[in-house]
């Protein structure tokens, strides 16, 4: 749900990265992290297990300018991919702008990714959101890995309806800023056609 | 729709500050915020500049969020307060109206005791400004007339923002 402050002539809004334990959602944070200049970007936050797997989320606030004399800013959120921390994820949902689905192109994580994306669909539908009416993008991340399958098999079961996606390699950084910024312009055209 | 257009607005944004202010006289606190459940800050009264308030917003409504799951897994409906004592500073933190998170640091010039008391009073009238709140967006809405900025933004508007 994003927030317009007409007193500070703020808007905020909230995209979440979603996608199967280890796909690389922290990567593509840690990226955008690293390539913000000092003044558009807080305190990148992660509350992480001692292996460096998400626990609860990864949070990076984002200043990307101003339009029309309002400052427009993004919360960027990670969500836990290890199955077990369904209660975690259902939590960090909440108020969702827009979702970004990072899909993991090694073959033997097809089925890691079309369980994520169940259960994204899942989860969603509990808080009244419906994936489909929703601003989102897909991408196909670790394209560098020999294993990587192709993309027309895993848009096949990832992307059937066609969604806006790209390829990745979060370690990189390619494909990174192309999916923030599509998800970011699809939340503000959300936004203009008005609510 | 399930997703409510959250706002603020000059009027109310003042109001609120108005309550806060006299909340971090009283009880005699060092800093204090107001939250939207989601995370994002709302306002924030005191020694504001020492801390990363865009972080604390963040965590603190994971926190509730996370306590929040704890309760309905035994049954409750919420916490409604929370409470970290630290050596130094402590944290006081309460759900208003079921939508706002008050956020209260104070240190030993203060007290548990007080900061519960005085908070409990301003949480009323907190809670009031936001019904008005809500109801002045939806009644916007309903007529039509919301000034909202982005109706009429364009492509390029947008694409400037990542040069
Ligand atoms: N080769 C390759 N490795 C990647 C890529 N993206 C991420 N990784 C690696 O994959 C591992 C997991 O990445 P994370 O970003 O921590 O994964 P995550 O999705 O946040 O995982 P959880 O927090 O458990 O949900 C790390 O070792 C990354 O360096 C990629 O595009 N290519
Ligand atoms: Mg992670």
């Amino acid at each position: 749900m994003s927030f317009i402050n007409y007193a500070s002539r703020e808007i905020n809004c909230k995209i979440v990265y979603y996608g199967p334990g280890l796909c690389g959602k922290t990567t593509n944070l840690q990226y955008v992290y690293q390539k913000t200049a000092p003044d558009a970007k807080g305190k990148m936050i992660s509350l992480a297990t001692e292996t460096e797997r998400t626990l609860f989320f990864d949070f990076l606030p984002l200043a990307l300018g101003e339009i029309r004399g309002f400052k427009t800013r993004f919360h960027l959120y990670t969500v836990p991919g290890q199955v077990f921390y369904d209660a975690s994820r259902k939590l960090i949902l909440k108020g969702v702008d827009g979702v970004v689905f990072v899909a993991d192109s090694q073959e033997e994580r097809i089925d890691a990714n079309i369980e994520s994306l169940d259960n994204l669909r899942f989860n969603l539908k509990e808080q009244g959101y419906d994936l489909d009416k929703l601003p989102y993008v897909v991408q196909y991340n670790k394209r560098d890995l020999p294993s990587a399958m192709p993309i027309e098999e895993m848009r096949r079961d990832l992307n059937p309806t066609n969604v806006v996606e790209y390829e990745a390699c979060a370690t990189t950084g390619e494909g990174v800023f192309e999916t923030l910024k599509a998800i970011a312009k699809l939340i503000l055209i959300d936004l203009k056609k008005g609510k | 729709m399930s997703n409510p257009q959250m706002v603020m607005y000059e009027e109310e944004f003042q109001e609120i500050n108005i309550v806060i202010e006299r909340l971090l006289q009283e009880a005699n606190a060092k800093v204090i915020f107001l939250v939207d459940k989601n995370g994002q800050l709302i306002s924030g009264v005191g020694d504001t500049e020492r801390f990363d308030t865009t972080s604390l917003a963040s965590l603190t409504a994971g926190n509730i969020a996370a306590t929040g799951g704890l309760a309905k897994l035994i049954g409750e409906k919420e916490f409604s307060i929370l409470f970290h004592e630290g050596e130094k500073d402590n944290l006081h933190i309460s759900i208003v109206g079921g939508r706002v998170i008050l956020v209260v640091l104070f240190d030993s010039r203060s007290s548990l005791g007080l900061v519960r008391l005085r908070v409990k009073k301003s949480s009323d009238e907190l809670s009031s400004i936001f019904d008005k709140l809500l109801k002045k967006a939806e009644d916007k809405e309903k007529r039509g007339t919301s000034d909202f900025p982005f109706a009429e933004i364009t492509d390029d508007d947008i694409d400037n923002l990542f040069s």
